[in-house]
C-alpha cells in the first residue's frame, strides 16, 4: 500500500514539474512572437536550406477541408499522382471537416497563430486569401513558381488578380464552382410550359406561374445563412453588372446605393417565393425539393450539380436543367480553392512540388472530375468532364469572372460575417432600408470604403 | 389489491410509453444507416428501407477503425487519472478542510464554465511549448485539467454525505491520511467512481474541438475522424448516422457494464454507509 | 466540516492535504486562469483582423455588442434557455428516478433506455432532433396523421415567435418558441444522467425514515415532500451546476440541429463566439463575448457556493 502511495506521490510531483517547466516557457513564447515580421523571410529560406541537407525526411503536409465524397477522391487522386512523382517526399493528409470549412478554418487559424503553419492549406482566392493571410504577412510570394511553370497565361487573368496582392502571387488555384447557377427542374418547366428564366422579369413571371400551380417556386435552404447570402450577391450581379459589383468591395459603390437597394427588393421578392421551412434546411435539403418535384428551381453553387448526380442518381438535361441566375448570364461568380506556400514552413521544397502538381494540366484533371468542379486552367482536357462540366468550362473562358461574397473571396471574412448576419434578419423580415443601412454601416466598419 | 394492480399497470404503461418515446430518435438513427443513398431524404424519415443497404457501414467502419485506438488511448488514461485526482480533491475538500480550502474550491469550480473556444489560441501555443502539441498525452492532459473541477465537485459532494464519525474513529486508532482514503474512503465511494468514470469517459469520447485542434491526422480520436465523414458541402447521412452509431458503441458498452456496478455498488450500501 | 477541526494529527501529516491538491491547483491556475486572464487582455485589445493587433481599444468590443441585435437576442436565449433547460431536465429526470425506483420489472432495460442518449455526441443528437422535429416532415407528419390541422401544426425551431415580445431594446423579450424545439433535444440527451443520479440519491434514503413518516400518518406527496425532497437537496445541487455548465457552453447541439436560426432566435454566444472569432477573424469580439459568459457564470455560481459552502459549514 505503501509503495502505491509513493508513485501516486512521485506522479504528482511529476505534474507539478512539468507545469512549472510549461509557465516559464510561455515567457519564452511571447518573446518570439514580437520579432519583427521581416526575419520570418529569412528564416524560411534557411529552414528551405537545411531541409535539402537532411535529406533523410522530407514532407508535405496538406491541409484542407476535403473529407467528402468525390472532394477526398480528388485529393487523394492527387496525392497518388504526387507520390508517384516525388516517392521521397511523405505526405501528411490534414484534413478537417464539418461546417462548409469552418472547422478547418478554426484550427488553421489556431495553428498559424500558434506559430505551427502546415505545408499548404485550402483558401478561397480571393479576399480570403488577399485580406487573410496576405495581408498578415503569413505568406511567400509564389511569382518565381508561376515563372519557372510558365503559368501566368494558362491561369486566366482575372483569377491571377484574384489570387494576387500588389503584383505579386501568393497562391495556385486548384479548381473552380460557379455560384451563379439556377437549377430547374426540367420536368415540371416542361409541364408547365415555362421556358428558364434569364431575366428577373421572366423569373418573376414564371414564379407566379408556378405559384398559381402550388409548386413552390425557388427553393432555399438557409439554416446556414450563406444561402441566402448567395441569393443576394447573384441579384447585387444581376443588378449591378460585373464591374459595378467588383466596385462594391473597393468602396467605390456603397451599400445603401440606390442599385443595391434595387437588388435587395428583387431579393426581396424572390423570398417571397420560397418554401416556408426554409429555416429548417440546409443546402442540401433545399435541392431535394427540386430533386423530388416540391419545388421548380434553387439557386446554388455548382456543387449541387454533384449531389443531383451523384447522390441522387439524377440525369443532367433530363432531371434537371441549368443556367445562369437572372441578369447574369454574361458573367461567371467564381469559387476557387486554391493553396499557397506558409510562411515558416519546415521543407518549403517539398512544398513547392506538391503546388507544381496542383498546378500542372495533370493534377487538375485528376483532381475536377472527381470533385466535380472545373479546371482553374485554360488549356486542360474537357473531354475528361460530364456534359455540365463541358458548357461551364465554355462560358468560364467567355464570360467576366467575379468573385464570389458568400464564399469569401469578394471581401474580408469580418465583412461576411456581417452580411450573413445582416441576411438572416433580411429574410425574415424583409426590411430593405435597414438592411442596406446595416450593411453599410459593415462597409465601413471593415474598412471598405474609397 | 385491484388498485394496486391497476397502479402497476399505469407504472409500466407510463415507462413504456417513455421507453418509446425515448426510442424514436434511435429508430431514425436506425433506419438511416440503412439506406442507400438516395433513398436518404428528409421526406422519407420514417419509412423503413426499401433494402437493408449495408454500404454505409462499411464506409463508415474503414474510415473509423483506424481511430479507434487512438480514442482508448486517450479516454481511459484520462478518466481514470480525472476520477483519481477528482477524488483525491473531493477528500481533501471535505474531509480535510484547511483555511482557505473553501475559496480554492470555489475558484476550482469557476474553471468548469470557461468557453473553450476562447482559449484555443494560447492553448495551442502552451502545448507547443511544453512539447505536448499533437500528442495523445497532450491530449490526456488537457481533458484531465479541464475535469478536475467536475470531478472534484462530483466526488466532494459524495464525500460529505460520509458521515464524519467513521473517520473520527479511524483517527483514533492512529490511521492517517492517506490510510484512510484507502481504507473508508475509496471502497465507500465505488458508486462515485462509476458516476465520474461514465460521465467522463462519455465526454472525453464525445468531445470534438480539442480533439480538432490538438491532432492531425495520425493521432485523431473518432470523434475527429467521425466529422470527417461528412464532406465540405455534400452530407452522406446514411454514412454519416451509421459511423455515429459505431462510434457511439464503446460508450454504450460503457453504460451496459457499468450500469451493473452502479446497482452493486447501490445493493453494497456504499451511501447508507 | 467543523468538525475536522477536532482531529488531531501528527505536526509532519498536517501539510499532506494541501500537498495533494496542490498540483490540480496550480494546473488550474495555468489553464483557467492564466488563459482567462489572456482573454480578459485580448477583449480589450483591436486584435479583430487575423493580423494580431494588440493596441489597447478600452471598452469598445463590449460596447459594441451591447448594442448589437445578434448579442442582445444571444443574451436573451441564454438565459430563457438556461432556465427552461435546468427545470425541465432536472423535473424529468427525477420523474423517471421515481418511477423506475418502483421495485419494477426490467429496471436495467428501462434504465439503460432512459440514460442511453448521453452516450451519443452532441452533434449526433442535434442531427437527429432537427430531421424529427423538422416542421415539413418528421414529428408533424405523424401529428398530421393523427388528424392534427395543417395550419395548426407547430412551427418547432423555425419559428420566430418571441412569447410574451415585450420590446426591449432592439429586441423583443421573452420565450423564442423555437428554443423549446432545443430544449427538447438537450432534455432528451441529458435527463438519463439526472435520473441515474436521482436514483443514487433515492436508494440512499433510508426507508424506516420513510415508513416512520407514512405510519404518522403522512401522504405520500408529504413524504416526498417533506422527506425525499430534502434529502435529494446535494444531489439537485450537483446537477444544476452540472447542466448549467453544459448550458451556457452549449454549442455543437445547436450548430448542428438549428443553427443560429432566422432573427437569431436559437442563436447562442458560443455559436456567436465561434463564427466571429474563426470565420469572421474578431478575436477581440470574441474574447468579449467570452468574458461576458464567464460575468455572466459568476452572477449564477458565487451565490451558489456561497450557499453550499454554509451549508456544509454548519
Amino acid at each position: 500500500m505503501n509503495k502505491r502511495m509513493m508513485l501516486l506521490a512521485v506522479f504528482l510531483v511529476l505534474s507539478l514539474l512539468t507545469a512549472a517547466c510549461g509557465s516559464s516557457g510561455t515567457n519564452d513564447k511571447t518573446a518570439l512572437e514580437n520579432q519583427p515580421q521581416t526575419n520570418s523571410d529569412s528564416n524560411s529560406k534557411d529552414s528551405a536550406d537545411s531541409s535539402d541537407a537532411d535529406t533523410a525526411k522530407k514532407s508535405v503536409e496538406i491541409f484542407s477541408w476535403w473529407t467528402g465524397a468525390g472532394e477526398e477522391a480528388g485529393l487523394l487522386g492527387l496525392i497518388d499522382l504526387f507520390n508517384q512523382k516525388h516517392p521521397d517526399i511523405e505526405v501528411i493528409n490534414a484534413a478537417v471537416a464539418g461546417g462548409a470549412g469552418t472547422n478547418a478554418k478554426a484550427v488553421l487559424a489556431s495553428r498559424m497563430q500558434g506559430g505551427d503553419p502546415p505545408g499548404t492549406f485550402q483558401v478561397h482566392g480571393g479576399a480570403e486569401l488577399n485580406t487573410g493571410w496576405v495581408a498578415a504577412g503569413k505568406m511567400e510570394s509564389l511569382n518565381a513558381l508561376y515563372e519557372s511553370e510558365g503559368w501566368m497565361d494558362k491561369f486566366p487573368k482575372d483569377l491571377i488578380d484574384m489570387v494576387s496582392h500588389d503584383g505579386t502571387i501568393y497562391s495556385v488555384p486548384v479548381n473552380i464552382h460557379r455560384g451563379n447557377v439556377l437549377f430547374y427542374n426540367k420536368k415540371i418547366f416542361d409541364d408547365n410550359h415555362l421556358t428558364p428564366p434569364t431575366t428577373f422579369e421572366e423569373f418573376f413571371k414564371a414564379a407566379d406561374a408556378l405559384q398559381a400551380q402550388g409548386i413552390i417556386p425557388l427553393a432555399l435552404g438557409d439554416k446556414e445563412p450563406w444561402t441566402a447570402t448567395m441569393v443576394f450577391e447573384d441579384a447585387l450581379l444581376g443588378v449591378l453588372g460585373p464591374e459595378d459589383y467588383k466596385q462594391l468591395f473597393t468602396g467605390e459603390i456603397a451599400f445603401d446605393d440606390a442599385k443595391v437597394k434595387d437588388a435587395l427588393e428583387k431579393t426581396k421578392r424572390m423570398f417571397s417565393y420560397i418554401n416556408e421551412d426554409h429555416a429548417a434546411r440546409n443546402w442540401q435539403d433545399a435541392a431535394q425539393l427540386v430533386a423530388n418535384g416540391q419545388a421548380a428551381m434553387n439557386i446554388m453553387g455548382d456543387w449541387a450539380k454533384g449531389y443531383f448526380t451523384t447522390d441522387l442518381k439524377l440525369q443532367p438535361n433530363v432531371d434537371f436543367g441549368w443556367i445562369a441566375t437572372p441578369d447574369t448570364g454574361g458573367s461567371f461568380m467564381v469559387i476557387t480553392d486554391t493553396f499557397g506556400l506558409p510562411k515558416g514552413v519546415k521543407d518549403a521544397n517539398s512544398v513547392d512540388e506538391w503546388l507544381k502538381v496542383l498546378g500542372s494540366v495533370e493534377g487538375q484533371d485528376i483532381f475536377n472530375p472527381l470533385k466535380g468542379s472545373i479546371p482553374a486552367r485554360v488549356d486542360a482536357d474537357s473531354s475528361k468532364y460530364d456534359v455540365y462540366g463541358q458548357s461551364t468550362i465554355a462560358d468560364f473562358k467567355q464570360s467576366s469572372l467575379t468573385p464570389s461574397l458568400a464564399h469569401g473571396s469578394a471581401a474580408a471574412e469580418g465583412f461576411l460575417t456581417q452580411v450573413n448576419q445582416v441576411m438572416t434578419i433580411f429574410v425574415t423580415k424583409g426590411d430593405v432600408d435597414q438592411a442596406a443601412k446595416s450593411l453599410r454601416d459593415a462597409q465601413v466598419s471593415s474598412g471598405i470604403v474609397k | 389489491m385491484t388498485t394496486k394492480l391497476v397502479k402497476r399497470a399505469l407504472l409500466y404503461l407510463v415507462l413504456i410509453s417513455f421507453a418509446l418515446l425515448f426510442l424514436v430518435p434511435i429508430y431514425v438513427l436506425l433506419t438511416t444507416s440503412l439506406k442507400g443513398n438516395n433513398e436518404v431524404t428528409l421526406d422519407q424519415m420514417w419509412a423503413f428501407p426499401s433494402q437493408i443497404d449495408l454500404s454505409g457501414y462499411k464506409l463508415a467502419f474503414s474510415k473509423l477503425f483506424p481511430h479507434l485506438g487512438n480514442s482508448f488511448l486517450l479516454t481511459i488514461p484520462a478518466t481514470i487519472l480525472s476520477a483519481l485526482l477528482g477524488s483525491m480533491n473531493g477528500y481533501v475538500l471535505s474531509k480535510w478542510a484547511f483555511r482557505g480550502s473553501n475559496t480554492l474550491f470555489g475558484l476550482m469550480l469557476f474553471g468548469m464554465f470557461i468557453p473553450y473556444q476562447s482559449i484555443l489560441i494560447p492553448l495551442i501555443q502552451f502545448m507547443q511549448d511544453i512539447h505536448l502539441y499533437n500528442s495523445i498525452p497532450g491530449l490526456i492532459l488537457i481533458h484531465v485539467i479541464y475535469g478536475l473541477p467536475i470531478c472534484t465537485l462530483m466526488f466532494r459532494n459524495f464525500y460529505v454525505a460520509i458521515p464524519t464519525e467513521v473517520l473520527e474513529a479511524a483517527k483514533i486508532d492512529g490511521t492517517g491520511f492517506f490510510g484512510i482514503y484507502r481504507h473508508i474512503i475509496v471502497p465507500l465511494s465505488i458508486t462515485g467512481f462509476v458516476v465520474v468514470g461514465i460521465w467522463q469517459f462519455t465526454n472525453i469520447w464525445n468531445e470534438f474541438l480539442f480533439a480538432v485542434t490538438m491532432t492531425t491526422q495520425k493521432q485523431q480520436p473518432i470523434m475527429v475522424a467521425l466529422q470527417n465523414l461528412s464532406g465540405s458541402q455534400i452530407v452522406q447521412w446514411n454514412v454519416q448516422m451509421a459511423g455515429a452509431l459505431l462510434a457511439a458503441l464503446p460508450t454504450l458498452l460503457v453504460y451496459i457494464l457499468l450500469g451493473r456496478y452502479f446497482i452493486r455498488g447501490l445493493l453494497a450500501g456504499s451511501i447508507k454507509g | 466540516m467543523t468538525r475536522t477541526k477536532h482531529s488531531r494529527l501528527p505536526k509532519s501529516d498536517a501539510l499532506i492535504p494541501v500537498l495533494m491538491i496542490l498540483p490540480s491547483l496550480i494546473a488550474i491556475a495555468i489553464f483557467v486562469y492564466g488563459f482567462i486572464a489572456w482573454t480578459g487582455y485580448i477583449s480589450l485589445t483591436d486584435w479583430n483582423t487575423l493580423v494580431r493587433n494588440l493596441d489597447f481599444v478600452g471598452l469598445s468590443n463590449y460596447a459594441f455588442l451591447f448594442q448589437d441585435f445578434r448579442f442582445q437576442s444571444d443574451l436573451r436565449n441564454t438565459v430563457v434557455f438556461t432556465i427552461l433547460f435546468i427545470v425541465a431536465t432536472i423535473g424529468f429526470g427525477l420523474l423517471l428516478a421515481m418511477l423506475v425506483d418502483r421495485r419494477i420489472r426490467a429496471e436495467a432495460l428501462f434504465r439503460n433506455i432512459f440514460i442511453f442518449p448521453m452516450a451519443l455526441s452532441f452533434i449526433v443528437t442535434g442531427v437527429v432532433w432537427q430531421w424529427i422535429l423538422n416542421p415539413t416532415t418528421g414529428v408533424n407528419l405523424i401529428l398530421q396523421a393523427l388528424g392534427a390541422a395543417k395550419g395548426h401544426l407547430p412551427k418547432w425551431y423555425i419559428s420566430t415567435s418571441i412569447v410574451p415580445g415585450i420590446s426591449g431594446g432592439q429586441i423583443e423579450l421573452g420565450i423564442p418558441i423555437a428554443l423549446i424545439a432545443v430544449v427538447i433535444a438537450t432534455v432528451w440527451q441529458m435527463s438519463g444522467f439526472a435520473m441515474a443520479m436521482y436514483l443514487a440519491g433515492l436508494r440512499g434514503i433510508s426507508d424506516e425514515l420513510k415508513e416512520a413518516a407514512r405510519v404518522d400518518g403522512a401522504s405520500e406527496w408529504t413524504v416526498f415532500r417533506r422527506i425525499i425532497l430534502p434529502q435529494l437537496h446535494p444531489i439537485t445541487g450537483s446537477l444544476v451546476i452540472m447542466l448549467t455548465h453544459i448550458s451556457l457552453k452549449i454549442f455543437d447541439l445547436i450548430y448542428a440541429m438549428t443553427g443560429p436560426g432566422a432573427m437569431f432566435v436559437t442563436d447562442v454566444p458560443g455559436v456567436y463566439m465561434f463564427e466571429t472569432t474563426f470565420r469572421g477573424n474578431h478575436y477581440a469580439q470574441g474574447a468579449a463575448i467570452a468574458m461576458i459568459m464567464l460575468l455572466l457564470v459568476s452572477l449564477l455560481i458565487i451565490p451558489y457556493l456561497k450557499s453550499s459552502l454554509k451549508e456544509g459549514a454548519s
